[in-house]
Order: C-alpha cells, then sequence, then structure tokens
C-alpha cells in the first residue's frame, strides 16, 4: 500500500479549526519541524496540541504559539518557552501538565485499544484530582484515561512507501506511541526509500500505524542545550 | 566547611552499587556522574530514551538526534540502547532501575517531595519526577540545605505542590546526610567541619541527632 504523498501541504490535508492534533519529539528532538511549518503557513486555530514539551519561542510548537494557533496543550515540561508562561500565566492558553511516563502510556494506550490504566505517578499530588485511587500490591494507583488525536505528526529517520518507519538515536521518543494514536498519522521522514529498501528485523513503526508519508524538505534539527568537552 | 554541588554530587556517587542502574536528575545530580567509585560499574538511564548514557561529546561531534532528558548533547557507551518513551518509562514504574538522584525545592520528614511548581511564579511542569518518585526503590534527593531566602528546604510538611507522598529515603545536601524513617529525619553524617548546632538550625524539620555524628569521608 503507498502511502507517499509529495509534500507537507498534501500531507497535512484536513487539519482544520480546533482539532486535536499530537507531535512527536522530545525538546527539539525529533520533532517534524517540515509539518510544523506548513501548520503555521496554513493558519489553522483553536489547536489542541498533545507534544511532552511546547518548543522554544522561535522553533518547534513554540512557532504555532507565537501566531496563537494553540488552544490548548497537554505536555509534561514547558520549562523553556517564555511565550508559552505568558499565554498560561494570562489565561490565554489552557495547560493540562501530566507526568512524562503517563503521557507516554496514555498515547500508547490509545493506540492499543486500552482505555484506562491505573499508575503509581500522581498519586497524592494535584495530578490525582478528580481520578480514581484505586490499591494494588498495598499501593496506591490513580485512573489514567488513553489520549488519541484527530491526527499524530511524527518524526522518522528513514521511511518506506508502505509507512515503515525506523528512528533514530534518541529522537524517538513520542514518535511511536503517537503514530498508534492517531486517527490519521502523517510521518515525516529524513529519506524515504521504495518498499523493500528497509530490513523488516529493524522496523520501529510498522507501516500499519502511518497514513501519509513524506521526504522533509529539509531539517534544521536546532539543538537547545549544546554541551560539549574539550579534547 | 559546606560542600558545593560537586561535593554533594561524589558524597551521594559514594552510594551507588556495582551493577545498578541509575536515573540522574538535571543539576546537581548529573553530576553524579563524575564521580562513580573505582571497581563500580553502573549504567545511567535518561528517560528520553537510552540506557548507557556517556560523556558530553567533544566539540564538533554533537549529533542533534542524540541528547539527556535535560536536552543536552550527549554520547554512548558500548553496549548503549535506544527506546521510546513508553518502554524508558516501563522500565522507571517497573522497577528495573534500582537508583533515582533528583533535586527538590522541599522535603518533608515523612518523605514527601516538591520540585515542579510555585504556584503563580513558576510552572515548568513535572516531566518524568512524577512517575520516577512513585515507583523508584532508591531516591536521593540532591539538593542545598536551604533556598536563596535563607528558608529551611528540610521541612515538617512541604508547602508547594507535591511531585509524590512518602517516597523519599535519603537527602544529601551541602551540610548533611539525612535519612527519612518513621516519618523523622535522622541526622547520618555531617560535611567536614559543619557543626551538628548549625544542621540543626537550618532544619525545621523533626531531626533525630545521634550522640556521635561522623564527617563525611570525601
Amino acid at each position: 500500500m503507498n502511502k507517499v504523498v509529495n509534500n507537507p501541504k498534501t500531507a497535512l490535508e484536513g487539519i482544520q479549526d480546533g482539532m486535536t492534533l499530537m507531535v512527536g519529539g522530545f525538546g527539539l528532538c525529533g520533532i517534524p519541524e517540515n509539518s510544523i511549518a506548513q501548520l503555521v503557513k496554513m493558519g489553522v486555530k483553536n489547536l489542541t496540541c498533545i507534544s511532552n514539551n511546547a518548543g522554544v519561542d522561535d522553533f518547534g510548537l513554540g512557532l504555532l504559539l507565537q501566531g496563537k494557533q494553540v488552544r490548548k496543550m497537554i505536555s509534561s515540561y514547558v520549562g523553556e518557552n517564555d511565550e508559552f508562561e505568558r499565554q498560561m500565566l494570562s489565561g490565554e492558553l489552557e495547560v493540562d501538565l501530566i507526568p512524562q511516563g503517563s503521557l507516554a502510556e496514555r498515547c500508547r494506550a490509545g493506540g492499543a485499544g486500552i482505555p484506562a490504566f491505573f499508575t503509581p505517578a500522581g498519586y497524592g499530588t494535584e495530578v490525582a484530582q478528580g481520578k480514581e485511587v484505586r490499591i494494588f500490591n498495598g499501593k496506591p494507583h490513580i485512573l489514567e484515561s488513553a489520549l488519541t488525536a484527530d491526527f499524530a505528526i511524527v518524526k522518522a529517520w528513514k521511511g518506506d512507501t508502505e509507512g515503515n518507519l525506523i528512528y533514530k538515536a534518541t529522537a524517538r521518543n513520542f514518535n511511536p506511541m503517537m503514530a498508534m494514536a492517531g486517527k490519521i498519522t502523517i510521518a515525516e521522514v529524513e529519506e524515504l526509500v521504495p518498499a523493500g529498501t528497509l530490513d523488516p528485523n529493524q522496523i520501529h513503526t510498522p507501516g500499519i500505524f502511518v497514513q501519509r508519508i513524506f521526504q522533509g524538505e529539509k531539517f534544521e534539527k536546532r539543538i537547545e542545550q549544546r554541551t560539549v568537552r574539550s579534547k | 566547611m559546606a560542600l558545593d554541588k560537586n561535593g554533594i554530587a561524589k558524597r551521594i556517587a559514594q552510594e551507588l552499587k556495582d551493577g545498578w542502574y541509575v536515573n540522574l536528575g538535571i543539576g546537581i545530580p548529573t553530576l553524579v556522574a563524575n564521580y562513580i567509585p573505582e571497581g563500580i560499574e553502573v549504567e545511567f538511564q535518561s528517560e528520553n530514551g537510552i540506557l548507557g548514557m556517556g560523556p558530553f561529546p567533544f566539540d564538533g561531534e554533537e549529533d542533534p538526534d542524540l541528547i539527556n532528558a535535560g536536552k543536552q548533547t550527549i554520547t554512548v557507551r558500548n553496549g548503549a540502547s535506544f527506546f521510546d518513551s513508553a518502554t524508558s518509562f516501563a522500565m522507571i514504574r517497573g522497577q528495573h532501575v534500582q537508583l533515582t538522584v533528583l533535586g527538590a525545592m522541599e522535603v518533608s520528614q515523612n518523605g514527601d517531595i516538591a520540585n515542579w511548581k510555585i504556584p503563580g511564579k513558576m510552572v515548568k511542569g513535572m516531566g518524568g519526577a512524577m512517575d520516577l518518585v512513585a515507583s523508584a526503590e532508591n531516591i536521593i534527593v540532591a539538593m542545598m540545605h536551604s533556598n536563596k531566602a535563607g528558608e529551611s528546604k528540610i521541612l515538617k510538611n512541604c508547602t508547594l505542590p507535591l511531585t509524590g507522598v512518602g517516597c523519599v529515603k535519603k537527602v544529601v545536601t551541602e551540610l548533611a546526610v539525612l535519612e527519612i524513617n518513621e516519618g523523622k529525619f535522622h541526622l547520618l553524617e555531617r560535611a567536614p567541619g559543619v557543626s551538628v548546632e548549625e544542621i540543626i538550625s537550618k532544619t525545621e524539620g523533626e531531626l533525630i541527632v545521634p550522640n556521635f555524628v561522623p564527617e563525611m569521608q570525601i
């Protein structure tokens, strides 16, 4: 099944105001930068974005925040973005902060047909407010529900025409779970190859989870905290 | 004399045991990796999806696709592995990681920890901290004894929104090593040259002080 689309414009067709989007990445690592640029061009508004972080002021999801395209963010850590903080404190932006492991598992559950699960993370904190508590093995757990999205937008290193994906190093992060949880999943890849080129043993995300795939024109891959040692 | 950040990290490194998988938080905890005692092998896990983290890369060898949870560029050691975020937290929640070291704004005498939010002032998010403290068997908090205003961070009860309840077992500060047991802090060691009186005066929570408090050996 050929999933290839020619460009980000075609790939993101159908995304409308008010929709819920999952966007892969951890910090600026493994984010679908070509698709984010296209979302800015499209000018879609009132989005709910599920993403571990919110980018920085002038890159990643920060670009959507600059254009006030996001109504609600569901994230675990948003510390690197001044505009985000301003919009949150002024009440313009609704923010749902959830523990990182719960966020990952909620996406995975959404893609795996598991409506909810119990986790110890967040018990006794603000995160547990309004959630069912149950004791397992003598320890309290809270009920967390699955997350799904109208569109999931992920970034992979290599992909083939069938939508099979391979990620590189820590750019994998949330991308595989989000690919599973999108009603429509769009993958942008650095290198798009014909089916049969990738070793089936090495596939991280099987093509069944991907509806549209395209090769990104360029990847800036900005580094958030360049840390080096001297030789 | 009170320890500096490296001193705190060095003391915590003495708690490492051979064969442990360890998750280090951002800040002082990251420095622990610099002081692994000789003859001990540990492997560092970073919750963004890596086991077997190595040192920072040499200038010019940074890979934007290879970072730690603090978003710093890193390298990998032989035998490292990469995985997705759900697998990463399966390791953490499933108690496959033996030790978590993290920073805190406040710790209370029953082991509660607060480190993610100051209402009205700072809201960065909890990241992986809530998952880590809810599940880790061993949690060591690395922090300064007092905040910038000079107020004790070692409290009867936390005043800030909690990250986890009843989970912290040990606290290492620039002044002391404290253990939390049966709802009280116990003074185990003092920093070289630091008096027991100073530690008592800077600790708001209930503190059990034995007759003899040894100095840290660092």
